[in-house]
């Protein structure tokens, strides 16, 4: 089932695709929907990850820093030969649960504001990030070809980006969690009202924990797919404000930054508002530095409509 | 007979489908105490609404100092003198008591710096507080101050404002006996100095003691007035639900049983130098009852894990029990409804079904995912069995009345199997007939064999209900009390502390 306000996001997405498409015909060629497909792919996911914590009723801001600090790891890990790909992206993996324990750990059983402990996550590992390249650019060395995990990460089926079948797969998954097992159901009580969910016996320091591990874990998945997307990471700048589309995305589909709101479906449809704007911005040669505020001004008119509309319902 | 000082004529109120208020005529006179009762839905609060300039009228007269209105607006409201003490006050913990009062019209100084002057906020504050009998200072945080203190600083900032009428809303849902006492002469000292109240409550001794006058409300009409002499609980209770309410007290199909929970010097963080023994047994209502204050929801907290003990044993069915968190306590079967059902009990965005289901999650799923057929079928079960007034489960809980969503803070626990239930003032804010209905819900559970500890600050309620009543005083158990012992003297002469007779 659609809820009123996915519906509404769908109905946006649609007129403003609309609309650049008959301004601008390139909008729809396959080479321009492709590219909009791999960025929605790489963004999704992480947009997903943010929306767990989100709703846990918190937020994670460290999301950009720790895409660049393991997509840094990965690249290195993966260059100096030293690992298999494979095992690279476990360890990237396994890292991202550690930091996503570190966060939930000092959030939800220490009891530090959700904002500040991942501000300074934000910090922390943008600088180790920089200090490990000694600030260098992290990329393959010249020659260097890993076909499969290109193909993988990097690769197309039937012209559809991988990243984008990643992350559908992932939403997918996460979608269940989310809306249909226990977990998720703790997660939005939890979110809602912590005091009511622990009267009844949930464990809501383990479930929020949860949330943080399963957000860095995905944005470490993320961080794999966009270091082999750039293939080259300039550590003080790969990701920035990479948490803030994460944020956006989410709030724009239905997540309430007080918690116990949102739905994997509003996420996605979040996401693949931006890249449209995005790519509105390009395809509509409004100059790019321009990018940003496009982009608030349609958050912020989206969310005014919301709660116009709402604010009529109730009264 | 002198003209009163605000009158209102064939009030109505119609929303889309209902009527609220039909055809109401009530007054108050100056320095007049109204109590004002009926039943939660009787048209209470639309009436009070109405006085406050809220919502507006759709027929009638409202006739203020003698000019007849169609309708107030709120600015007219305040400035006729008519202020609100609501049940949930409206002031900032993070500010002293004569800022408070102030709000919004801080004396200055500075000139163009605009800054606050404090000296004079004082000044201005203490006088008002005096006139109320107040044992704070106007520059005290309010944070510091008890539920009783703050209604006095409402109190005050409505006379701050000339209000010439303070209509009540529940103010003593929450004071204790004696904290009650002192409003109750607080009102009488407004009278003196010629100030009317309005006084609405669900409890009928103190409108006793009280009102001059009391109007009873029912189905949004007025069913009944009654002078000074001839206001008694029973005469309005009467008039209120058309029906006489039957005693209160339901005799237990047996005896007790076997004890289910024991304390046994039991010490919680609140007072850690006071040990609280007491047992629980199979089939017994034991009411706890005490002054706010005297730990007996810290004693609850820590019995069900959410505070842990700082020292002494709980046993349950006679084993040692180490109860650590909520969860532990739900592994044994003891289930808390808490004070504040709105914050602790219920997660009122969440459809009933699932409110009903979200401590039983690992029955109502199957590999980690839930099982909606099933929170369905034990919600509907529920929903039939304590008949919950609902159109389906798929109801936000927030959209039932207080004494519906009680029930589906109960529900939770009863499709649990409870061994013992702990219930915190298990009828706040729930009207007259859901009050009984409750009432039967727990005696049918104790009949069942259930052990039940019920904290109640409502000496109807402790007396009317309980088999036996542990009365606390400053963090320790004052004396036990007999089914055959109970009175309100008896339980209030424990509960400050002077020695059982």
């Amino acid at each position: 089932m659609i809820s009123r306000k996915d519906l509404s996001l769908l109905i946006l997405i649609i007129v403003v695709g609309t609309v650049v498409a008959i301004i601008n015909p390139r909008f729809l060629s396959p080479i321009n929907l492709s590219n909009t497909a791999n960025l929605i792919g790489l963004f999704g996911i992480f947009a997903v990850a943010q929306a767990f914590v989100i709703i846990s009723g918190g937020i994670e801001l460290s999301v950009g820093s720790i895409i660049a600090l393991l997509g840094v790891l990965f690249i290195d890990l993966v260059a100096a030969g030293s690992l298999s790909p494979g095992l690279a992206f476990l360890v990237v993996l396994g890292l991202g649960c550690l930091i996503g324990l570190l966060h939930g750990f000092l959030v939800a059983r220490v009891g530090l504001q959700p904002f500040v402990v991942t501000l300074c996550g934000l910090l922390i590992y943008r600088g180790i990030a920089r200090y490990y390249t000694e600030d260098a650019t992290a990329g393959f060395p010249f020659g260097a070809s890993f076909p499969t995990l290109e193909w993988l990460v990097a690769g197309r089926l039937y012209g559809i980006p991988h990243s984008l079948i990643a992350f559908l797969l992932i939403t997918a998954v996460m979608g269940v969690v989310l809306h249909r097992s226990v977990y998720g159901r703790h997660l939005f009580a939890v979110g809602k009202s912590e005091e009511a969910a622990r009267y009844s016996g949930i464990n809501t320091t383990r479930v929020v924990i949860t949330a943080y591990v399963i957000c860095c874990a995905l944005t470490a998945v993320a961080a794999v797919f966009i270091a082999m997307y750039t293939r080259s990471i300039s550590p003080s700048s790969h990701g920035n404000f990479y948490e803030l589309y994460a944020i956006a995305a989410a709030v724009l589909g239905g997540c309430s930054l007080r918690g116990g709101e949102g739905s994997i479906l509003g996420v996605v449809l979040g996401t693949v508002l931006l890249q449209v704007l995005q790519n509105l911005v390009n395809l509509l040669g409004i100059p790019s530095s321009l990018n940003f505020a496009v982009m608030g001004s349609v958050i912020l008119i989206g969310v005014l409509a919301d709660q116009q509309f709402s604010k009529r319902k109730a009264g | 007979m002198q003209q009163p000082y605000l009158e209102v004529v064939g009030i109505s109120k119609s929303y889309p489908g209902v009527r609220a208020l039909s055809n109401v005529n009530f007054s108050v006179r100056k320095g007049e105490v109204v109590g004002l009762v009926g039943e939660n839905g009787a048209g209470k609060s639309t009436l009070m609404k109405i006085l406050g300039g809220v919502t507006e009228p759709s027929s009638g007269t409202i006739r203020l100092d003698g000019r007849d209105l169609a309708r107030l607006t709120v600015a007219e409201s305040m400035r006729g003198g008519i202020a609100f003490v609501h049940q949930e006050l409206n002031l900032f913990e993070n500010l002293t008591v004569a800022a408070n009062i102030f709000i919004g019209r801080e004396p200055r100084r500075g000139g163009p710096l605009r800054l606050v002057d404090d000296g004079e906020l004082n000044r201005r504050a203490q006088p008002l507080l005096r006139q109320l009998g107040a044992d704070f200072s106007a520059d005290t945080p309010v944070a510091v101050l008890s539920l009783a203190q703050m209604q006095l600083v409402e109190i005050a900032k409505a006379l701050s404002l000339n209000a010439r009428l303070i209509i009540m809303d529940e103010p003593t849902s929450s004071l204790t006996a004696s904290e009650t006492e002192r409003l109750i002469a607080v009102i009488a000292r407004l009278k003196s100095e010629g100030v009317s109240v309005v006084l609405i409550s669900h409890r009928l001794a103190e409108i006793e003691r009280a009102a001059d006058r009391v109007v009873v409300l029912r189905d949004g009409k007025c069913v009944g007035e009654l002078d000074k002499a001839a206001i008694h609980a029973e005469t309005m209770i009467r008039m209120m639900i058309g029906r006489d309410l039957k005693t209160l007290y339901r005799v237990p199909a047996q005896p007790p049983g076997d004890t289910v929970l024991q304390l046994d010097g039991v010490r919680t963080s609140y007072r850690p130098e006071q040990p609280v023994s007491l047992d629980v047994r199979q089939g017994e209502i034991l009411g706890l009852a005490g002054l706010v204050g005297s730990g007996r929801t810290e004693l609850a907290r820590a019995i069900f894990g959410l505070d842990p003990l700082k020292g002494g044993e709980i046993r349950i069915a006679g084993a040692p029990a180490a109860i650590t968190s909520p969860r532990v306590a739900i592994g044994h079967g003891l289930y808390l409804i808490p004070e504040d059902r709105k914050r602790s009990g219920l997660l009122l965005d969440f459809p009933i079904r699932s409110n009903v289901t979200l401590a039983s999650m690992d029955a109502h799923s199957r590999y980690g995912l839930v099982d909606r057929r099933a929170e369905e079928v034990s919600a509907e079960e529920q929903r039939r069995s304590l008949d919950i007034r609902t159109p389906t489960v798929a109801v936000k809980a927030g959209a039932l009345s207080g004494g519906n969503q009680q029930k589906v803070v109960l529900a939770k626990w009863l499709s649990m199997a409870p061994k013992i239930l702990v219930f915190d003032e298990p009828t706040r804010g729930v009207d007259v007939g859901a009050k009984n209905e409750i009432y039967g819900l727990m005696r049918a559970l104790s009949d069942r064999g259930v052990g039940i500890l019920m904290i109640s600050s409502d000496m109807e309620e402790v007396i009317g209900i309980s088999d036996r009543v542990a009365v606390m005083h400053e963090g320790r158990i004052a004396g036990f009390l007999g089914r055959d012992e109970l009175s309100e003297s008896a339980i209030l002469s424990l509960a400050v502390g002077r020695l059982a007779a």
